[in-house]
């Protein structure tokens, strides 16, 4: 398979323009006649939706949850980039894309990066016209701060609640189009497969979770807004829905599986403090704007924070990178608190977390001041851990939340199965080997309201349209398929609970797939996530019945595909035999213990194929072409 | 019951709605042993419900998603109250650390003739998202914004916008007013958009329609019991409901 990305030619500050006269336009009379299905009510899903049916497609939305509102974009906390140069700090286009770029290490494509800088302004143009509350200065203009990797001020912002304010302002677009009649919602219903006709997506089947009922949806072409796969680690800052299993049925289509192995661990999270924990909680990393990270000098000091003295403490991002101190981009960050874990210099009762200290701020700024910015996030952290981060500095440590792996898409974001659109962090996306902080919600909102409304439009227009329905036979087999594999779950009556499995599963990866890798630890994480997966199909046990409302038959399903899937994490990141931002193997490191790129051999994004479930998926690559950068080892220093 | 004498750990009783159906419904008791407190509430579910599932027994069904008091889809009335005795906590940001060794506790769903039981503590919640297809947005369509700097509008309207705009949708509001009201929600989100300059052209229009969809869909009317604001998670003031009763009447009147 020749692996196309459908660059448009031309100046790079002119692909997207070109591109967008070349593609064929739907005649407007004619949208109404095609029908698109979109799964997920993201900001990447509720965006494309409420787009696609302003300019008068028929939409059919899917979500999880029991309202569209509820999406796990909705805890995207911090903010969201835009290259508007209101803090006139010498911002522009250029410099998104750049940073972009650089923070991810050298592993995205150009002209995508580009086309996502030009847009990050009409994206804060339109939230704010619908009615995002913004954070604002006196003057009533619109306030900007400062985020890991970047050296201007460029986030917009509101409190610690970015995501929910631009979520809810898709959310509401999205119901404005529901009440005009032209998105038909569907919650509580979970895809269980991509249907194909004629080698083209032509609809999903999707089990409705109040009834169990499995139903069959056909359209023109489907869109996958279905998110990250953060949850194959069982702990993760995602919410507890989030899943691969949309995507991986994709994959086991047709679709490609693209850098699985490239997935974020932030450094600013509430520490692990017990094996009954559900989930991860993500502080903000604006905290760093403001906080100093830092770890007693020497290794099994317990004595309190307050305790020791300035000069037996270790701001060891300050120290270790001057320039950029505590704002290093994120897997700088993240590795660095494992190191210093590691070394025995971690604190807490568990000593796996370093200090996050607002000492300095609040007496330099007032504790006011603090309160305004985070005052949300202080409260929040004395939740969950009964402790004053006012009085006590903050205890933090990595955990996962982005993964910048997903579906190869071109740069239409349609996937290697021609029909099937895949938008948000469901795709591979911009942001190669790391995300840089407040852009996922820029990348999730490009996609959504600026570039899939246009593409789609191109391949619609362009290709010949078989209308199919779901009397169709590939519908009655995935559903067939869809069925015999909920019963065969729901028979195990083994021994071992879904979340037993699921926190397995997890422990391997973040043990052996996590911050750091090395080969000897993937090769043994494969083999134990195979006799995982053999386990599970043996010994989990499912209650309840498969025809109604049934938590632990969801959980189920997409755990078995998280099985699947871990390995091929492993086997991408086998397959990578370099180091770059997130995927650090330790084999491959500079002198200084930074992420040593192979450019010669790795330049590229590493694209999986589904070869049958008993063979390892098959390679393809797609080489990446810097013309307007120069490749460099970042440094941070 | 055990006795535990490590103090991080407690031991309770709970008393949970079972729901399955119309006719087979109540409480039922379960022994929660051995319960850390650094354990939020929605993990102690967990831990009940992975017992439950062992002893081959139907795990008790709850909604709930990030986990973080943002997406809105937990929540329960503990001992009568939404959300549990907290002030300004979701369910799922309520920590055990604030129960008692010994305490019983009885776990319900929502309560509201709005809000029907799906099933254990799951309620159907659709009715909130009707009520902002009724108004609850502004007709900009993507592409024809101007620029985002071109409306100043003071900080402290912005920061009075964004208090309103906190709202998570949860329902706590609707199940803790004695007449099953869902002003609060209707106000939140009212006052959200009328008080920045972008929601002003249709600020008529947007509250007679969100108020006739309340009404049809059988929420109550607002008697100033403010449990809404002593329950509600992201503490949204009762001023927002002033401002809807100020809006709704200016539409009536011009």
């Amino acid at each position: 398979m020749q692996l196309d990305a459908k660059i448009p030619g031309g100046m790079l500050t002119e692909k997207w323009d070109k591109h967008r006269f070349e593609l064929k336009l739907v005649n407007p009379a004619n949208k109404k006649k095609f029908e698109i299905i979109i799964v997920g009510t993201g900001l990447a899903g509720a965006s494309a939706s409420a787009t696609l049916a302003e300019l008068g497609y028929n939409i059919k939305s899917f979500c999880l949850q029991d309202s569209p509102r509820r999406a796990h974009s909705i805890s995207a906390q911090g903010g969201i980039n835009a290259a508007k140069n209101y803090s006139n700090d010498g911002d522009s286009i250029w410099r998104l894309f750049y940073d972009t770029i650089k923070g991810g290490d050298f592993r995205s494509r150009e002209a995508n990066v580009y086309r996502l800088a030009q847009i990050s302004n009409n994206i804060i143009d339109h939230c704010v016209a619908q009615g995002v509350p913004f954070a604002r200065d006196y003057g009533g203009l619109l306030a900007n701060r400062s985020f890991g990797g970047a050296q201007v001020s460029r986030t917009f912002y509101s409190r610690s609640q970015t995501g929910q304010q631009l979520l809810l302002g898709a959310y509401s677009a999205l119901m404005r189009q529901v009440a005009e009649g032209k998105i038909k919602m569907f919650p509580r219903r979970e895809i269980l497969d991509i249907v194909l006709v004629n080698g083209k997506a032509k609809g999903v089947i999707a089990r409705n979770l109040i009834t169990g009922k499995i139903e069959t949806h056909a359209a023109d072409a489907v869109v996958l807004a279905t998110g990250g796969y953060g949850n194959v680690f069982f702990l993760s800052t995602n919410a507890m829905t989030s899943n691969v299993t949309a995507i991986f049925k994709a994959y086991k289509k047709g679709a490609l599986f693209a850098n699985p192995c490239f997935t974020q661990i932030h450094p600013t999270c509430i520490p692990v403090h017990g094996a009954y924990q559900s989930k991860l909680t993500l502080m903000s990393e604006s905290l760093r704007n403001d906080g100093r990270v830092w770890v007693p000098k020497n290794p099994g000091d317990k004595r309190s924070p307050d305790q020791i003295p300035e000069s037996e403490r270790d701001y060891y991002l300050e120290n270790r990178y001057p320039a950029f101190g505590n704002l290093v981009p994120r897997d700088v960050a993240s590795r660095n608190a494992k190191m210093q874990c590691d070394m025995g210099k971690g604190v807490g009762e568990t000593g796996v977390a370093v200090y996050l200290d607002f000492d300095d701020a609040i007496k330099r700024d007032g504790k006011d001041v603090i309160i305004k910015k985070y005052g949300n996030l202080f409260q929040m952290y004395e939740k969950i851990t009964g402790d004053n981060p006012y009085e006590n500095p903050m205890m933090i440590y990595p955990a996962v939340h982005y993964t910048m792996g997903g579906v190869w898409v071109d740069y239409n974001l349609m996937s290697a199965v021609p029909g099937l659109f895949v938008i948000g962090e469901a795709n591979f996306s911009d942001h190669g080997a790391n995300r840089l902080g407040a852009s996922a919600m820029m990348q999730g909102l490009a996609d959504g309201y600026f570039i899939l409304p246009y593409t789609i439009g191109g391949y619609l227009a362009e290709t010949s349209m078989q209308k199919v329905t779901a009397d169709y036979p590939e519908f009655k087999d995935a559903v067939k398929k869809a069925e015999s594999r909920i019963n065969r779950l729901l028979s195990i009556n083994g021994k071992r609970t879904v979340d037993d499995f699921h926190r397995e599963l997890g422990s391997i990866l973040w043990e052996y797939c996590g911050m750091s890798r090395n080969n000897e630890g993937l090769l043994k994480a494969q083999k134990l996530i195979q006799k995982l997966r053999e386990e599970f199909w043996e010994n989990v046990i499912v209650p309840g019945s498969g025809k109604d409302f049934n938590q632990s038959l969801e959980r189920a399903g997409r755990v078995a595909d998280f099985l699947e899937f871990g390995e091929i994490m492993v086997i991408d990141a086998l397959a990578r035999k370099e180091s770059c931002g997130c995927h650090f193997n330790e084999t491959y490191q500079t002198e200084e213990n930074e992420a040593k790129r192979n450019d010669k051999d790795f330049c590229h994004v590493a694209a999986w194929e589904f070869a049958g479930d008993d063979n390892e998926p098959v390679f393809h690559k797609e080489p990446f072409d810097f013309e307007n950068v120069e490749l460099s080892q970042r440094s941070y220093k | 019951m055990t006795s535990t004498t490590d103090k991080k750990n407690i031991n309770l009783t709970l008393k949970i709605w079972r729901q399955k159906g119309p006719d087979n419904n109540g409480l039922e008791t379960y022994y929660a042993d051995d319960i850390s407190t650094d354990m939020s509430f929605l993990e102690m579910i967990d831990v009940i419900n992975e017992r439950l599932t062992l002893e081959g027994k139907d795990p008790v069904a709850f909604d709930h998603d990030c986990r973080e008091g943002i997406c809105g889809m937990c929540g329960a009335m503990i001992n009568g109250r939404a959300h549990g005795p907290e002030k300004g906590t979701t369910l799922c940001q309520l920590h055990m650390r604030h129960f008692a060794d010994g305490d019983t506790l009885v776990i319900e769903p929502w309560r509201s003739r709005a809000f029907k039981i799906i099933k254990d503590l799951v309620v159907d919640r659709s009715p909130l998202d009707k009520i902002i297809q009724a108004g609850g947005y502004i007709s900009v369509n993507a592409g024809g914004a101007p620029d985002a700097n071109a409306i100043p509008i003071p900080q402290e309207t912005a920061e009075t916008a964004m208090d309103a705009a906190t709202c998570i949708g949860c329902g706590a509001c609707v199940a803790s007013c004695p007449n099953a009201s869902a002003m609060l929600f209707v106000g939140a989100k009212i006052s959200h958009l009328a008080l920045l300059p972008q929601g002003k052209p249709e600020a008529m229009l947007r509250v007679m329609d969100m108020v006739n969809e309340m009404d049809r869909l059988c929420f109550g009317n607002c008697a100033n019991h403010r449990e809404c604001e002593a329950e509600c998670p992201k503490e949204i003031s009762i001023t927002n409901i002033a401002r809807l009763n100020r809006e709704f009447i200016k539409s009536r009147l011009f």
